[in-house]
């Protein structure tokens, strides 16, 4: 409960806080120092020093899971704004302390969509997840691709909230309750006995969630939208919103899929086989980075889903691990993006003789979404196997997963051979140290991560 | 410990080549890390070291397990002995960024040291990519006219082998009693008949991609001739022994019931790869290329042999990894030399070296003997054996593994006699005052060459212990 109410609080401050200040630097440090405030108020609450409670009637509820989940994707988002605080001024009519509060109240969503208990509750940290999306999305009102973008992803977007009403409709006729309850064991048979009304609703939800996390055939807004937001913004759909969505579809299905019993190995095979196939085979002919960070996200989801085919402890700790690697390599390749002129892998050509610095880095986050051992991206993927095989899972489904990762190394590699292999001068505006640092921090993250990914869980656990 | 301070000296070397840029220094730290990483495996090799045992992820109970039983004593003496070679032999070698060069080649030689000392199985995929890593940087970078693109199918191409490794030892490891990636606990995993088959074909195609077998080599000879020499050098003489030294290592004691039954299939198509490469070798042009698919043929003979599951032949195959990484290692260096003196790798344009430069042809010589295998040379003793337990698992199939020999003695002494006889070529007329630190270099590797030809025994008894596991019910 600390979270959302902090969060809210932060939210309207921040609003209110070009009142009080119209440098954006100061704004900047305000919102910062919000960020910091609210990892405090999450982490006092997962300590138990102290936390605002009172009887939600079973609407939300708080376990450790959650509020660490609460707890990685404030982090990162802490580590977003430190990092890009300079390039998200720039965006736009310079509403600096606007984005702040749209940020704070996607946070609130984040923490509304780690603690529902109750449908209903889900589809309201939907929505306050999605609609300052959409605003974000517009952000560059000048900008005819961003507006694109906007109205792209508003109008996908509201369809398939509407498909996760009629979803949330159907369940309660079926149940008569908005509770994520058990489904019931027929003892006989030791299988759900299915109800036409609630596999439908379950569908429908699936459908709607996967409309959220991008995965195909629901990820048809993703490469528009990525690409036509301002790249700052893309940085952070594609990382901390994505993971939101992935532990809300989670907390779902993790017990309701029970009730579709064995359709539901079927239909989340296809999505996952489908997303891969999509997400990695359109990436390979992407001309743009951004184009092709975008199809890499959708691929991404592709293994992150994995982690729904089973339900034990393995599956919630690959997906929190995925999302950490996957979201601090993500947001240090969109950091090396902004500051490129224009965003072709030309443009890349010789940045290794430049600025071998940033080379490097950015090819350490290139490796670690590759899955290349001694990066977090590794142990990312080495969970999410494990699970899955002790899921239960066919082998084909391993060696699809695998054929697809060596596919995904071709696209990020090209980048590889575009900054270290191919000579020429690198269209990119001038990085000062300070900023080389900050990506230093994300690459050691990833590092520390790559050889001791254990860290992570003692957090969990402790 | 000494085993970890072992494996970091050519890292701590690396690491500080980055920031020295004077060559004649750097090539000073190269080579005496690379001497003092002989030094170090002369001492692991003579004397009782310890295992070194730590803690690595608590949480998986995988451990950072260095151990050196014989199969590692002996591929930690030919990479310790390959490594200052190369880096001798090509100091005169003119390299743009020299510092970054060496360095990404000191970690390559840490990778493999790595991968051979591993007994966890999480460490060893680890070490196994780590080495490959490297390679990549430096044959993309100074590699020939078509190396981007060859490199990267050589990238690919092992980097999904390992991955079909990786859920390979996840299978194999998640119906271990302990949970653990121990060699021990890997082996009592509880798997069924067709899940240890399955996991098998994982691990084999990991390896096979490596050495390579047919018909997945199709990467290596590209990969050989784009290369910069010296990569290629660490490439046929160490690395390609990382897929025998897999096999040896896990496939044999891991799935031995798995192993017999997919022995014929793998001997097969060893012996296809064997004449497929031997007749292509004869019709070369380019040194290189003929050096790459004679080493193909070589390295098929020795993957023949162990899936014969004879001790004889096991053994021969020890001897073989050594002897073959040396005889290569000879070649690889004598076509830089020329190389590097006429600029070209043509067999029609040269000729005539004899007499130019008397030492080098007679180098040469010693080396293509050893490369058919010649009595008194190491490999005759490696071929033998091996060929002995190929004839005792099917006769027909050493026969026809037999007439690689007469191949390799074809191609190998076309070669001789087009590059060191014959009339001095336009080409030839180029050569200027010999290469000393090559000579030298190349003086020492025969010498090696000649007296494990001679007597054997000491490499019999380093790869003792191993064999004897292997073996024992």
């Amino acid at each position: 409960m600390n979270a959302i109410i902090v969060s809210t609080l932060l939210g309207v401050v921040m609003m209110f806080c070009s009142w009080i200040t119209t440098s954006a630097k100061t704004q900047r440090n305000i919102g910062l120092v919000g960020m910091l405030i609210l990892i405090a108020a999450n982490l006092a609450q997962l300590k138990g020093w102290w936390v605002i409670d009172f009887d939600t009637k079973g609407m939300l509820a708080f376990n450790q899971i959650g509020l660490f989940a609460n707890m990685t994707l404030f982090i990162l988002t802490f580590l977003y704004v430190w990092i890009n605080g300079e390039e998200i001024e720039k965006v736009g009519n310079h509403h600096t302390a606007d984005y702040y509060a749209i940020f704070f109240f996607i946070l609130c969503g984040v923490s509304v969509l780690t603690s529902f208990d109750n449908l209903l509750m889900l589809f309201i940290g939907i929505e306050i997840l999605s609609i300052p999306l959409y605003i974000l999305t517009g952000a560059d009102k000048k900008n005819l691709l961003s507006n694109e973008a906007s109205l792209k992803y508003f109008l996908m977007g509201s369809f398939s909230t509407g498909i996760l009403l009629l979803g949330i409709t159907f369940i309660y006729g079926a149940t008569g309750s908005f509770h994520l309850t058990m489904p019931v064991i027929n003892p006989a048979t030791h299988m759900v006995t299915e109800h036409f009304l609630m596999s439908a609703g379950l569908i429908l939800l699936f459908a709607s969630m996967n409309f959220k996390v991008s995965a195909a055939p629901f990820h048809f807004w993703t490469p528009d939208v990525y690409d036509g937001a301002p790249t700052v913004f893309t940085s952070f759909m594609a990382t901390i919103v994505k993971a939101a969505g992935f532990i809300a579809f989670i907390k779902v299905f993790e017990t309701q899929r029970m009730a579709l019993g064995f359709t539901w190995y079927i239909i989340l095979s296809f999505v996952i086989v489908s997303t891969l196939l999509i997400g990695n085979i359109t990436a390979v002919f992407q001309r743009s980075v951004k184009r092709m960070l975008a199809y890499s996200s959708i691929a991404q989801a592709g293994f992150m889903l994995f982690a729904l085919y089973g339900n034990s402890i393995f599956n919630t700790e690959a997906i929190l691990l995925y999302i950490v690697a996957y979201s601090l390599a993500t947001i240090g390749l969109f950091a090396v993006l902004v500051k490129m002129k224009d965003y072709s892998f030309e443009s890349f050509n010789g940045l290794a003789k430049q600025n071998p610095v940033l080379a490097f880095l950015t090819t350490l986050f290139l490796f670690s979404l590759a899955g290349i051992p001694l990066t977090a991206g590794f142990f990312a993927k080495y969970y999410m196997l494990n699970a899955l095989l002790t899921a239960g899972a066919g082998l084909w489904l391993l060696i699809v997963a695998i054929l697809f990762a060596a596919v995904s190394v071709f696209y990020y590699f090209k980048l590889v051979q575009a900054m270290y292999f191919t000579p020429g001068t690198p269209a990119i505006n001038e990085i000062d140290k300070k900023y080389e640092f900050k990506l230093w921090v994300l690459a050691a993250l990833i590092l520390i991560l790559g050889v001791f990914p254990s860290m992570l869980f003692n957090y969990l656990y402790f | 410990m000494f085993l970890l301070l072992f494996l970091l000296i050519p890292i701590f070397a690396a690491i500080a080549l980055l920031f020295i840029k004077k060559e004649q220094s750097v090539n000073l730290i190269a080579i005496g890390s690379g001497l003092l990483t002989l030094l170090g495996a002369l001492h692991i090799i003579l004397n009782k070291t310890g295992n070194y045992d730590a803690s690595w992820l608590p949480i998986l109970n995988s451990r950072f397990l260095l151990q050196a039983d014989g199969l590692a004593k002996i591929l930690i003496l030919l990479t310790a002995i390959s490594f200052p070679a190369i880096f001798i032999a090509t100091s005169h070698n003119q390299t743009n960024q020299k510092n970054v060069f060496l360095s990404l080649m000191l970690l390559t030689q840490a990778g493999l040291m790595g991968v051979f000392l591993a007994g966890d199985a999480l460490l060893f995929y680890f070490f196994w990519e780590l080495a490959l890593i490297p390679v990549y940087f430096l044959c993309s970078i100074w590699g020939g006219e078509k190396r981007i693109t060859v490199t990267f199918k050589f990238f690919i191409y092992t980097f999904l082998g390992s991955l079909f490794m990786l859920i390979g030892i996840i299978l194999l490891y998640s119906n271990t009693a302990d949970h653990s990636f121990l060699i021990e606990s890997l082996k009592h995993a509880n798997v069924s008949p067709a899940q240890s088959a399955t996991a098998f074909a994982l691990f084999f195609i990991a390896f096979a991609i490596k050495m390579p077998i047919f018909p997945l080599h199709t990467w290596q000879p590209d990969a050989y001739e784009q290369s910069p020499t010296a990569v290629t050098m660490v490439l046929s003489a160490v690395m390609v022994k990382m897929g025998l030294y897999g096999i040896i290592r896990w496939l044999m004691p891991l799935f031995p019931t798995a192993f017999l039954a997919h022995a014929n299939l793998v001997i097969i198509l060893s012996v296809i790869g064997i004449l497929y490469a031997s007749f292509i070798a004869i019709r070369q042009d380019d040194m290189k290329r003929l050096i790459a698919y004679s080493s193909i043929a070589h390295i098929g003979l020795m993957n023949a042999a162990l899936f014969t599951h004879n001790q004889v032949g096991i053994q021969g195959a020890f001897i073989q990894l050594f002897s073959h990484g040396v005889n290569v290692l000879g070649l690889w260096i004598i076509a830089d030399v020329i190389e590097q003196q006429t600029g070209t790798r043509s067999m029609k344009a040269l000729g005539g070296i004899a007499k130019k430069q008397p030492t080098l042809a007679i180098l040469l010589v010693g080396f293509a003997f050893a490369n058919i295998a010649l009595p008194l040379t190491n490999a005759f003793i490696g071929e033998f054996l091996m060929f002995n337990s190929l004839f005792q698992f099917n006769p027909w199939i050493a026969a026809a593994a037999g007439v690689s020999v007469v191949l390799a003695a074809i191609y190998t002494l076309n070669m001789v006699q087009k590059v060191a006889y014959g009339e001095v070529s336009e080409a030839t007329h180029l050569m200027t005052a010999p290469n000393k630190n090559a000579q030298g270099v190349l003086i020492v590797l025969l010498v090696i060459v000649f007296v494990t030809g001679v007597y054997p025994q000491p490499l019999f008894d380093v790869t003792a212990d191993t064999l004897k596991q292997l073996f024992v019910k």
